[in-house]
């Protein structure tokens, strides 16, 4: 009989630029080694994920990042209080680092996670990633961090036309002239904050790719994927596994050098001669995820393994040529339910 | 000459790059000379195969083969090392 094992997920906003949790609860509930009962855990009261009554049992909101951490811990403890919480699965950039620095307290609380440590969080971090590819000898693009369009201005003449501007978090432009630079700064800037990054533009074939490290330099999880089907704002619609040993080796060497801890996804754009260039990180699993579980690679189920401290075997394996090809779907939700999640801030 | 170890072709003529991702359609010749090159085949054997079993002459058939080759090149269906 397979254990039960209660878990929370954040990441319920399946959109049309999705958070992976929807992905996530989908591998979790096709776990082999535990038996799954899911909890919500949602900023706002409209993210899909809470109606879908058939994935998540339960949701509760949770206060924005901005809040600070003592007030998510506080609400964590009362969820926790309700729920006895086995594991928590953060999947948003923006919260991962109140999660990272909880993870003692939560740890104290019964619950556990399975997240990269502070400093592989701080080093990766877009505004680092030039020093992250001269420390671990990974190729990326040039990229600068600025705070101001004067500082853009200084910068210019290192730069050909286009340029990509990026959020520290979310969110990236490609910009072909001053004005469109200016547009996304402020744009940007106004939902993200600053600094933002000014990247040189890596022309060539994106490729994504997603795995688990477990902190001791081995890689439990490698599932490369390229992009079929690129939504308005660069999102992945559809996707293919393959099996680019180059990518491989290269994922291999980013998880021994890092001693990366917990999911990832590794964003890196493929040029003419074939020698890839690494745009981007993120520290957690990615909305594509569940390509990776119908390949034969659970990393939910692997991470929440691997929170509970259980030995997870390195899975090498997967079925190249498989796609995802994503779907909007609407829901018929009743006003009392609604009405529930917004005042109650529990459905 | 080598098919890249990672094409995959159907019968139907879909062939599939699993280190790409990328995928193609050829038409029933085209899945004969890849099947014939995956067989370790020369090119003038190719080329003889086709003259045996078509009614074609071999100038025809050696320039229709040179251009297909080419065109599995340039998609890095061929690796480069033996295509040369």
């Amino acid at each position: 009989m397979r254990p039960k094992i209660k878990i929370a997920v954040t990441g319920l906003n399946a959109i049309d630029n999705p958070g992976p949790g929807v992905a996530v609860i989908r591998g979790l509930l096709e776990a082999k080694s535990f038996e799954a009962t899911i909890i919500g855990l949602a900023y706002e009261s409209l993210e899909p994920g809470i109606y879908m009554h058939e994935l998540v049992d339960k949701t509760y909101q949770i206060p924005y990042p901005s809040a600070g951490t003592e007030l998510l811990f506080e609400r964590l403890e009362y969820i926790n209080d309700q729920e006895s919480i086995d594991v928590i699965i953060p999947n948003f950039d923006a919260e991962l680092f109140s999660f990272i620095k909880l993870e003692a307290k939560l740890k104290a609380l019964g619950i556990h996670t399975f997240l990269p440590t502070p400093e592989q969080f701080e080093e990766r971090l877009k505004t680092n990633l030039p020093d992250f590819g001269k420390k671990y000898d990974i190729d990326v693009p040039k990229s600068e961090t600025i705070y101001s369009l004067s500082d853009f201005s200084k910068i210019s003449s290192d730069y050909d036309w286009p340029v990509v501007v990026k959020g520290k978090y979310y969110d990236a432009g490609i910009a072909y002239n001053f004005e469109q630079v200016q547009m996304y700064f402020n744009k940007i800037s106004a939902k993200w904050g600053l600094p933002i990054i000014i990247q040189e533009f890596a022309h060539g074939t994106e490729f994504n790719v997603t795995g688990v490290g477990d902190g001791n330099g081995n890689a439990i999880s490698i599932v490369p994927m390229r992009k079929q089907y690129i939504t308005d704002i660069g999102k992945a619609w559809g996707g293919i596994a393959i099996t680019d040993q180059k990518l491989i080796d290269l994922t291999k060497h980013f998880i021994k050098e890092t001693n990366w801890r917990g999911g990832f996804e590794l964003e890196l754009m493929k040029n003419k001669e074939g020698k890839f260039y690494l745009l981007e990180i993120n520290p957690r699993i990615p909305a594509w995820v569940y390509l990776a579980v119908g390949v034969g690679q659970n990393i939910p189920e692997m991470i929440t393994n691997l929170a509970l401290g259980k030995e997870v075997a390195p899975v090498t394996k997967f079925e190249a040529g498989k796609m995802f090809i994503r779907y909007s779907w609407d829901m018929i939700v009743d006003l009392e339910e609604f009405e529930k999640i917004s005042t109650t801030g529990e459905l | 000459m080598n098919i890249n170890k990672n094409i995959a072709v159907s019968d139907s003529g879909f062939v599939f790059n699993s280190t790409t991702g990328e995928s193609f359609s050829v038409n029933p010749i085209g899945v004969e000379i890849i099947e014939l090159l995956k067989q370790d085949l020369t090119i003038e054997q190719v080329n003889q195969n086709l003259l045996e079993r078509y009614n074609a002459d071999i100038v025809t058939i050696d320039k229709d083969v040179s251009d297909f080759i080419s065109l599995l090149e340039q998609y890095s269906l061929i690796d480069k090392q033996d295509a040369a």
